[in-house]
């Protein structure tokens, strides 16, 4: 991505004018944070000051609102991330479930520590707040997707999964369905449609 | 206990049809436009009568607080807001209504801008959730096509837009002022109140903010009864409610059970009990991360709603129960949730952002057992300086834990600090 220019490709255009449109006339401020996602997503994962300006001028806000919450918010990236990024909860619930051995496991298995980009820009590893997920702890984001109900091996195969360029299987890595009992159901064992997932 | 004629999530774990064949054969959608014939004030009335209380934390009458709109009509629109802003740790309850129980929150969202007059509702949901939010919108999309919402909403006459919202990673933007502002593209700091937002909210117009699930059960409480509802519980700690029971448990998981439902029961029946045994319990935090913590003693006893668990100086919150057993560094943890306050901290206002900063670091330092005895006492001061002072409540969250830490495990705290200081006069002699 040129550091120079920014404008939003011929899909994001459609995309960012459907989402202006969900907000009354004159308010388009209210889409600065889906707008920079957008920009966020189509600029390689971080946002620069070229594409915040282009943003502000696309909603007719001055810059420096625009800079104010791609600053106060931790999903926009001001910096340069890798191709993936590799979010740990570490808040109470998932540390009570060992997310220091999940962290521990990340930084040994990726070679970097928090807030470190590996050197061929594959993967940047990054300390999280509570993601609320935590009957499902200890877990990690990783892009878009949840980790969850994971453990040092679990761990290692989907960073390595995704290492070989391949799709790892999100959610629950230990087969749950969601936030069920993982030894059985308590409640509405007669409700659920028998064999039935989704 | 609760039975499962009394559910109103069946399908929280998702193993049925989400879509709206599924939500329909569930019962949701089911005579809506009838529930929109009774009239606002009806509405209103039935979910006052309910004893619904808001399921977000303060657990401020939901019924209440819908008739606090303006009931003329003038030039500002009205709002609906929805605070899908799910991060309060140990705290996942909406999560599963937004990927399971979609359409119980569009229906009710529904339901609830025709009670206050509103024609369009944003549910502000988490940015982290974009999975749940696209299973949302897949929900709102089948709900339009079906003429459900849009114009003419179920037939009812009545206009009804349902807009998604994604958040960006801000802890702050779940308290209600600070998610308005946010939703108007700004950064998440909270307004002074008053005015409160069911005068001036969302770009200054007459808004309602509730939680995911406080709207999720409107419906199936207007389809069975306010009575039905009220029936559940003891007075004024009704219902069912969604709890997540995470930490130091065989299974953690989240359950819909009735309110004042025991702790132990919800521990042991549900959660497959403590690891290592019920006597392997050191503590528990009842209702996320924000109330006080309380020792085994008080958990064996306390039941899981709004007044018997503030009779023992905690709350029900958002009924999220994080268990800790004997294994647990309990200053540790507390120091933790410390930190995360730090990091929250809008920093609008002077005895939070520089609060929650002196909290942790010295939460940090006592975790080592790096202080003098006496600064316990100081750390007791800081949260008393700190909550109360600040603009919204995030400075009372961040005292909170450290006073339920104080309240409980004070000796453990000197413990630390005399071992720590003869280790080091030991090493000094």
């Amino acid at each position: 991505m040129s550091a120079r220019s920014f404008a939003f490709d011929a899909d994001n255009l459609k995309r960012a004018e459907a989402i202006v449109a969900k907000y009354p006339v004159g308010r388009q401020a209210s889409a600065v944070m889906p707008l920079l996602d957008l920009a966020q997503r189509q600029g390689g994962g971080s946002l620069t000051q070229v594409v915040m300006d282009y943003i502000a001028d696309y909603l007719k806000m001055p810059p420096i609102r625009v800079y104010e919450v791609a600053s106060f918010y931790t999903m926009f990236n001001l910096k340069p991330v890798g191709k993936h990024h590799v979010q740990v909860c570490t808040n109470l619930p998932c540390w009570l479930r060992g997310s220091d051995v999940i962290t521990d496991t990340c930084k040994r298995t990726l070679g970097i520590g928090f807030g470190e980009t590996t050197a061929d820009g594959q993967f940047t590893l990054s300390e999280v707040e509570c993601l609320g997920a935590c009957v499902n702890a200890p877990m990690m984001q990783i892009n878009d997707d949840y980790y969850e109900d994971l453990d040092p091996d679990t761990t290692r195969a989907v960073l390595s999964v995704l290492k070989q360029g391949g799709k790892p299987k999100t959610g629950s890595q230990i087969g749950r369905r969601s936030c069920e009992p993982k030894t059985g159901l308590t409640t509405l064992k007669d409700i659920q449609p028998k064999g039935k997932k989704k | 206990m609760l039975q499962d004629k009394d559910r109103i999530f069946t399908n929280i774990y998702g193993f049925g049809d989400v879509g709206l064949a599924g939500a329909r054969a569930r019962g949701d959608w089911n005579g809506t436009k009838d529930i929109l014939a009774r009239g606002r004030e009806a509405i209103i009335d039935a979910i006052k009568k309910s004893g619904l209380r808001g399921r977000g934390g303060s657990g401020f009458g939901t019924g209440m607080k819908w008739s606090f709109m303006p009931k003329e009509f003038g030039a500002r629109p009205h709002f609906l807001v929805i605070n899908a802003d799910e991060g309060e740790p140990g705290t996942c309850k909406d999560r599963e209504i937004l990927r399971h129980e979609p359409h119980k929150l569009i229906e009710g969202a529904l339901i609830a801008s025709f009670a206050i007059g509103a024609h369009a509702c944003y549910c502000y949901v988490r940015g982290e959730f974009l999975r749940e939010a696209e299973a949302l919108q897949q929900a709102a999309d089948e709900a339009r096509a079906a003429g459900l919402i849009g114009p003419n909403a179920c037939g009812s006459g009545w206009d009804f837009e349902f807009h998604i919202h994604l958040g960006a990673g801000a802890y702050i933007c779940g308290e209600e002022s600070a998610l308005i502002e946010s939703l108007e593209g700004k950064k998440g700091q909270p307004r002074l109140k008053p005015p409160f937002p069911a005068n001036v909210g969302l770009y200054g117009c007459p808004t309602t903010v509730n939680n995911v699930e406080s709207i999720a059960v409107a419906p199936t409480i207007l389809r069975r009864g306010p009575e039905w509802f009220a029936g559940i519980g003891r007075p004024k700690n009704v219902g069912t409610k969604l709890f997540n029971i995470s930490g130091h448990v065989n299974n953690p998981c989240t359950v819909e059970e009735e309110m004042g439902v025991s702790l132990k029961e919800l521990i042991e029946v549900h959660a497959g009990g403590v690891r290592g045994g019920w006597d392997n319990l050191l503590a528990v935090i009842p209702g996320g991360s924000s109330v006080p913590m309380i020792p085994k003693g008080i958990c064996e006893t306390v039941k899981m709603d709004f007044d018997s668990l503030r009779e023992v100086k905690s709350g029900l919150g958002t009924g999220a129960v994080i268990v800790m057993d004997k294994s647990t560094d309990v200053i540790r943890a507390i120091a933790r949730l410390s930190r995360f306050y730090k990091h929250e901290s809008c920093g609008q206002c002077t005895p939070c952002r520089e609060g929650t900063g002196w909290l942790a670091r010295m939460m940090e330092r006592m975790a080592r057992g790096d202080s003098k005895p006496d600064e316990i006492e100081v750390l007791e001061q800081v949260t008393r300086q700190v909550e109360g002072n600040t603009i919204c409540a995030l400075a009372d969250a961040a005292a909170w834990p450290v006073q339920g830490l104080l309240r409980h495990f004070r000796p453990e705290l000197e413990r630390r600090i005399a071992e720590a200081r003869a280790r080091q006069s030991g090493l000094a002699a």
